[in-house]
C-alpha cells in the first residue's frame, strides 16, 4: 500500500481499518478539496476549513456506502460542492447562485478537475521530475531555493523544469515518454 | 477518443491551480480515524461513569482536559452532538 495504489485499493484498505491508507487518500485529495472551497466557491478561510474537515469526515464515515471504490474522487468532489453550497447559504441567507455565478463556478470546478488529472499524471513521472515541478509550480519556490534543496546548480533548474514539463505533457497526451534520466 | 493537447503554459497553469492545503488541516483530516476512536472512547466512558458524564455536562472542555483528552473546537462540537449536550 503506497502512493501508487489506486483509489479503489486505498478505499478497500480504509474499510479494513488501515489508517495509512486513509492518510494517503487525504494527502492525495487535500489540495483538490481545498481548491474547490477556496477557488471554486471563494470561501474565506474559517468556512473553507469547516468544509475541508467536514468533507473528509463525511467521506470517512460514509466509505461503506460508496458503491464503486474507484469513484472516490467524484464522490468526494460532490460532497465537497454540497458542503460549499450549504456554507454559502449560511453566510448569505437565501443564497442561490444566479446563472452567471453558476457558470463561473462550474468552469472553475472543471478547471480544478483537469488540474487534478495533471497532478495524477505528475505522480507517474520520476521522483526527480515530480519534486522539481511540484516545488516550482505548486510551492512557488525560486530557482535558488530549489537548487539548494535538491543540491543542483541554479543554472540547470530551468532546463530541468522544461524537460520535466515535456515529459508531463507526453504523459498527459498518452504518448510513450522516452525516459532519459539525467 | 479525442486526445487533449497541452501546451507547456497550460500544464504549468494547471499545476499552479492546486496549491497545497494548510498542513494543519491535512494533519487533522489524516488523524480522523484516531479522533473518531477517541470520541467513541469518551462516549463509552460517559455512559459507564456517572461522575465523568456529570463533569462533561458541567464543563465539557475542562472535563476532557482533566481526563487527558484534547479539547479542540471540532472535537467539542462533535461530542456535544453525540452526548446531546
Amino acid at each position: 500500500m503506497g502512493a501508487e495504489s489506486t483509489d479503489g485499493e486505498l478505499v478497500a484498505s480504509c474499510r479494513a481499518g488501515d489508517e495509512r491508507a486513509w492518510t494517503l487518500l487525504v494527502e492525495r485529495y487535500s489540495s483538490y478539496v481545498y481548491a474547490i472551497a477556496v477557488q471554486g466557491f471563494r470561501l474565506q478561510e474559517p468556512d473553507a476549513e469547516d468544509v475541508f474537515q467536514d468533507a473528509f469526515a463525511r467521506a470517512f464515515e460514509r466509505l461503506g456506502s460508496l458503491r464503486d471504490d474507484e469513484a472516490f474522487r467524484p464522490w468526494l468532489a460532490q460532497m465537497t460542492r454540497r458542503l460549499c453550497v450549504d456554507s454559502c447559504r449560511r453566510r448569505r441567507d437565501g443564497y442561490e447562485e444566479d446563472g452567471d455565478e453558476q457558470g463561473d463556478t462550474s468552469r472553475e470546478l472543471e478547471r480544478l478537475d483537469e488540474a487534478l488529472t495533471v497532478r495524477e499524471a505528475l505522480g507517474r513521472l520520476s521522483s526527480d521530475c515530480r519534486e522539481i515541478l511540484d516545488r516550482f509550480f505548486s510551492r512557488d519556490e525560486s530557482y535558488r531555493t530549489i537548487g539548494e534543496a535538491l543540491q543542483l546548480p541554479a543554472g540547470t533548474i530551468a532546463s530541468r523544469i522544461s524537460r520535466c514539463l515535456g515529459r508531463l505533457r507526453e504523459e498527459l497526451e498518452g504518448r510513450k515518454a522516452v525516459v532519459l534520466e539525467s | 477518443m479525442p486526445i487533449t493537447t497541452y501546451s507547456e503554459e497550460r500544464v504549468a497553469e494547471l499545476l499552479r491551480a492546486l496549491p497545497p492545503a494548510p498542513a494543519a488541516w491535512v494533519a487533522a483530516a489524516a488523524e480522523l480515524p484516531r479522533t473518531r476512536a477517541e470520541l467513541d472512547q469518551i462516549v463509552e466512558l460517559a455512559s459507564a461513569d456517572a461522575d465523568f458524564r456529570r463533569a462533561l455536562i458541567e464543563n465539557l472542555e475542562t472535563a476532557l482536559r482533566s481526563a487527558g483528552f484534547t479539547a479542540d473546537r471540532r472535537r467539542v462540537v462533535e461530542l456535544r452532538r453525540r452526548l446531546a449536550l
